[in-house]
């Protein structure tokens, strides 16, 4: 007898999943609205991505490639840990490559790859909530979004750039869905904004705390709020990535000694490994191999 | 077959895989509206539901979502079959109803009656699943919208004549509103509230 035996398939059980997939549907039927679901308790803290964690655990099936990213990488704890969850509770085929999978469960960032008609992109959400920071009080806010009433938060974003010169915000970045729904990205870096701009792939968002489920349908407007003069830009890095010599991708920087010395390579460490077995090679990579000969 | 053994017959043979299945279906269909997703189970489901019909019941309803069925639904064994398969308690409310199932050739006079949601829960909303003839047959449609590259042609045979001022009665009212599933025999075709459709 293995353990699995002792598991429901995706491990929640199947009210709690029909509870789920209802609450997806309206999600995908109302853009960038967040929908109350019961969320549950989940055999791993919160923080860990319960939101995000149920969502997939709720349209899994036995057909499915999971991938599983944190920041990028595919080989973080938090990563690690839930797609050996999911290998566990549902026995799925899982991946690293971005254009294998029919699921991919991120926190904090969306594949260098374009996605594909026919993948879902599951975000771990903290805070859903784009209007938190303005109001504290569920209820206000909520009537925000009925009203459409988002007057307060470009007043807010305006603040920032009378403060700072600019937006200061450079995750969770407010979009606006499909002409209507002011909604959190989650934390993600405004780098990735434009990536969710009619997109050919559903994206899910998960919120276990907060009990929220949101969802961008592909071929959906998603703009990130700015201003006529002071126009939303992403992110630009200097440099290309050390290893593989990308450009235009986001890059995390890396510490390589106490002298100071430090390095930046792409986020996405997939993007990253394929380029380099296509025969890219960074700054880094060229002369370690230099060094080697 | 009497009405009774009618009603515990079928059913999903593995209800943990035929619903994810199915479910999978729905989400693809409500996230790219108009595209035909063909149910392949077998669920035995009385006359005179139809099998996509019948699989969206099982996948879906719960004793948490009251159920409405239409007339010719509610004096059939269908009414028990649901009961029986799902728990979903038959409601004869449409307003208080989360899934309505309505018979090929007849029309509801409006969605009005229907739980539209309210401006701050818009999800509280009726999702309303209406068989006709046949999908991918029939006059064309153009759809527009979240989930679609564009525009999209459909061809729908036997939607109801009224369907036309009862969709843009509908999306006036947007963000509330209900959300379609046609169905036709083993076939379905989802249409949310946010797509925008030009009958010629
Ligand atoms: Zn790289």
């Amino acid at each position: 007898m293995t353990d699995l035996a002792t598991y429901n398939f995706a491990y929640l059980d199947e009210q709690t999943k029909r509870m789920i997939r209802r609450a997806i549907l309206k999600a995908i039927a109302i853009p960038g609205y967040q929908v109350p679901f019961a969320s549950r308790e989940m055999p791993m803290p919160y923080g860990w991505g319960t939101g995000g964690v149920q969502v997939t655990a709720s349209i899994i099936g036995p057909e499915d490639v999971l991938k599983v990213i944190d920041q990028g990488a595919d080989d973080t704890t938090n990563a690690v840990s839930i797609r050996a969850f999911f290998q566990k509770v549902a026995n799925v085929a899982v991946t690293t490559h971005t254009k294998d999978a029919t699921i991919i469960q991120t926190r904090h960032r969306i594949p260098e790859q374009k996605l594909a008609e026919g993948q879902v992109l599951v975000y771990q959400v903290p805070i859903p909530e784009p209007l938190r920071f303005l109001e504290p009080r569920e209820t206000e806010t909520r009537k925000m979004h009925a009203l459409e009433e988002y007057g307060l938060m470009h007043v807010k974003l305006y603040e920032d750039i009378a403060h700072n010169g600019r937006i200061s915000k450079t995750y969770a970045y407010p979009v606006k869905v499909a002409g209507r729904y002011v909604m959190d990205p989650s934390p993600t870096p405004k780098f990735d904004n434009p990536k969710m701009h009619m997109s050919e792939a559903l994206q899910l968002f998960g919120a276990g705390r907060e009990k929220r489920i949101y969802a961008v349908p592909p071929y959906t407007e998603v703009v990130s709020l700015d201003f006529e003069d002071y126009p939303f830009e992403i992110q630009k890095f200097e440099q290309p990535c050390a290893l593989c010599g990308a450009q235009g991708v986001y890059l995390d920087e890396v510490v390589l000694d106490d002298k100071g010395g430090r390095m930046f390579v792409c986020s996405d460490t997939d993007h990253c490994e394929d380029r380099r077995e296509h025969g890219h090679a960074g700054e880094m990579l060229a002369q370690n191999k230099e060094a080697a000969e | 077959m009497n009405i009774k053994t009618q009603a515990l017959s079928g059913g999903f043979q593995e209800p943990v895989f035929e619903s994810q299945g199915v479910f999978r279906m729905l989400m693809n269909g409500m996230a790219r509206p108009g595209t035909i997703h063909i149910i392949t189970t077998d669920i035995g489901q009385p006359e005179p539901l139809g099998e996509a019909a019948g699989a969206i019941a099982l996948t879906l309803c719960d004793h948490d979502t009251p159920t409405w069925l239409s007339a010719g639904l509610l004096k059939s064994p269908v009414a028990e079959w649901i009961g029986f398969h799902t728990g979903a308690p038959i409601t004869r409310e449409k307003a208080e109803s989360r899934f309505a199932f309505v018979e090929a050739g007849v029309a509801p006079s409006s969605f009005g009656l229907f739980a539209a949601g309210t401006q701050e829960y818009p999800d509280r909303s009726t999702t309303l699943v209406i068989e006709i003839t046949a999908l991918g047959q029939g006059p064309a449609l153009t759809l527009k919208g979240p989930g679609i590259q564009q525009a999209t042609t459909v061809k729908l045979k036997g939607l109801p004549e009224v369907f036309p001022r009862l969709w843009a009665d509908n999306r006036a009212l947007f963000p509330r509103g209900v959300d379609v599933i046609l169905t036709a025999g083993k076939s379905l075709l989802c249409l949310p509230r946010t797509t925008n459709i030009a009958f010629q």
